[in-house]
């Protein structure tokens, strides 16, 4: 099965600050990482090659450096990255990026072959939108399988286990089709030290605008229907009343008398 | 109309409303009033008119119905193609969905095919003044940040809402309200997607995480697996459902399914009470939007105790126990 997967680099949201001032995110110093949600489509990628064999190729579009991520990728066992970068690529909302993915995609399969499954994963954990898989999906016509933590290969078609409100569907698409993965099971595989030597040598290359021929007006904040009119920090949350008695028990009865009155319960 | 607020209202297998569309109409009135047009419902689904019904009680005006077995259960291709061809023959100025699975499933692929803007999972809702379009506010960055969105050139404005962050408006007994049913089916042959069976976490356990007004989650202080039985005691007794932290659910003492924040479910009951949970910012991320926090937790400087209203300092094995039999009393 010949896989694509799309990877971005993000900021470790655990190490994210913000500037009390201009209420934005201060990214000096933030480690960034490969999304966990791509790690985990990756990792499912990795799992049907394999099994049934095929290819697995990563693509991501971002800065230069996010070059560092699609080596981690390329460390544990992806066969090829290409790095999708330009400027007038640059602040491109959901919409536009996915035309610009979806384009991409295009263009790769010029060179590498049509791909039978494009893997995302449901969201970044910068943007938080799970909007982007979807989005590409719509763009090429394919059909889409949202919140997947399991996906077996079969014979021009897959089976996804779908995460859903109260449990689990198993849902047959015929390929190709785009997945986009939540948690499962499993995390993301550990590299080897052949795979980090391979990684470190590999050649990831571009593509911009002059392989992409993307008409601009449809990328970047012109392309982009919604804009960020302002930012801000959440409201710190006050007045928490802290309760603690002389013993554990009476901790308990006072947070219940108190959660009575307040009629929270 | 062009002014008209449209909210989705998903439904179930059996016809009734998910509360995720049903409380949206709820903000939905007051801008549709702002925006000077009506509020309307959107219905899809099989056999419907228990969710027609309800639409119209918490405050529809107008209530659009696409019914037909080919939606009975939620899939991509049928709930697109049906929403993105009312939306077309409609032209609303606004749509809100819930942002459930299948809400989030669903709206990028239909703004993406109406060439609009879509502002995911938000939280806050309003009216610029000026230009009378929405302000989408949404949470980004795990929650350390958030975002005013303005979808200003494009038709409709679309974004999906986290559920539970609105409550379901006052019952009322519906007034003049427009039921237009809509004729719009989809072949069998374009639907893509076969699901081939629903599998449920354990017999007849279901764990509806986002649809809960109350929710027990229990962390690594919970020392065991053994320990979630505490946490399913207070749950009973409070009619909550049991969440767990990516600790718990790492430790494999409990099922992903019950897992509250940013790689689990996002939340926002009206109580949330998390045990032996230390309010990592992950965590914070799928439950701050919760109406009450109360934490319980032995550390004092647990970062947990700075967004929980009432934090008790104690063990939880301790505490949990005497909550539990507190409240029974309280209900009888």
């Amino acid at each position: 099965m010949n896989i694509l997967v799309c990877a971005k680099q993000v900021p470790d949201t655990t190490e994210i600050r913000i500037d009390p001032v201009k209420h934005t995110l201060i990214r000096d110093g933030v480690p960034s990482i490969l999304n966990p949600f791509d790690s985990y489509a990756l990792e499912m990628a990795l799992r049907i090659r394999d099994s049934v064999g095929g290819r697995v190729t990563v693509l991501s579009m971002g800065p230069a450096q996010a070059k560092n991520m699609l080596r981690e990728c390329l460390s544990v066992g992806a066969d090829k990255a290409w790095l999708c970068t330009d400027r007038v690529f640059g602040g491109s909302d959901t919409l536009a990026t996915s035309f610009i993915l979806s384009s991409a995609v295009k263009a790769l399969e010029e060179r590498e072959g049509k791909f039978d499954l494009i893997l995302c994963g449901k969201q970044a954990i910068d943007g938080d939108t799970a909007q982007v898989g979807p989005e590409i999906a719509e763009h090429l016509g394919y059909p889409q399988v949202t919140y997947a933590v399991e996906i077996a290969a079969g014979d021009g078609s897959v089976t996804v286990k779908r995460e859903a409100e109260n449990g689990w569907e198993q849902i047959l698409v015929k390929t190709p089709c785009l997945i986009t993965a939540t948690k499962p099971a499993f995390d993301l595989r550990f590299p080897t030290l052949k795979g980090k030597m391979n990684a470190r040598k590999a050649e990831i290359p571009h593509l911009t605008n002059e392989e992409l021929h993307l008409d601009v007006s449809r990328t970047g904040l012109k392309g982009s229907p919604t804009k960020v009119k302002s930012t801000f920090t959440p409201p710190v949350k006050e007045g928490g009343v802290i309760i603690q008695e002389d013993s554990d028990e009476q901790s308990a009865r006072r947070a219940v008398a108190q959660l009575s009155t307040a009629h929270i319960i | 109309m062009a002014n008209d607020l449209f909210v989705f209202i998903e439904t179930n297998p059996d016809g009734t409303a998910k509360n995720a569309g049903l409380e949206l109409l709820n903000p939905g009135a007051g801008l549709a009033r702002e925006q000077g047009g009506a509020l309307a419902a959107v219905v899809i689904g099989c056999n419907v008119d228990t969710a027609v019904q309800s639409a119209g009680r918490y405050g529809a005006e107008k209530i659009y119905v696409i019914d037909g077995p080919e939606y009975r259960q939620y899939t991509t291709d049928a709930y697109v193609n049906a929403m993105c061809r009312l939306l077309e023959e409609e032209r609303p100025s606004t749509v809100l969905i819930g942002a459930t699975p299948n809400g989030r499933d669903m709206g990028p692929r239909i703004s993406c095919r109406l060439k609009t803007g879509l502002t995911a999972d938000c939280t806050q809702l309003a009216i610029d003044p000026e230009t009378k379009k929405v302000v989408w506010t949404r949470p980004a960055f795990g929650g350390n940040l958030m975002a005013n969105i303005l979808c200003p050139e494009h038709l409709p404005q679309i974004g999906t809402v986290r559920p539970g962050v609105f409550k379901k408006a006052e019952r009322q007994e519906p007034f003049n309200v427009q039921i237009l049913p809509k004729d719009i089916h989809i072949s069998p042959a374009e639907i893509r997607t076969q699901v081939l069976e629903f599998i449920t976490e354990a017999a007849g356990e279901l764990v509806d995480l986002e649809g809960a007004e109350i929710i027990v989650s229990g962390g690594r202080g919970l020392g065991c697996a053994e320990g979630f039985a505490l946490i399913q005691q207070l749950a009973d007794v409070l009619g909550g459902t049991v969440g767990a932290s990516r600790a718990a659910v790492d430790a494999g003492w409990i099922s992903h399914a019950h897992q509250v924040g940013q790689t689990g479910k996002t939340v926002g009951p009206k109580l949330y009470i998390a045990c032996g949970i230390s309010g990592a910012i992950q965590h914070a991320a799928g439950m701050s939007s919760s109406k009450t926090i109360v934490a319980i937790n032995r550390d004092p400087e647990a970062p947990i105790f700075h967004i929980a209203d009432y934090g008790i300092v104690g063990d939880l094995h301790a505490v949990i126990p005497v909550l539990v039999e507190e409240i029974k009393k309280l209900k009888n």
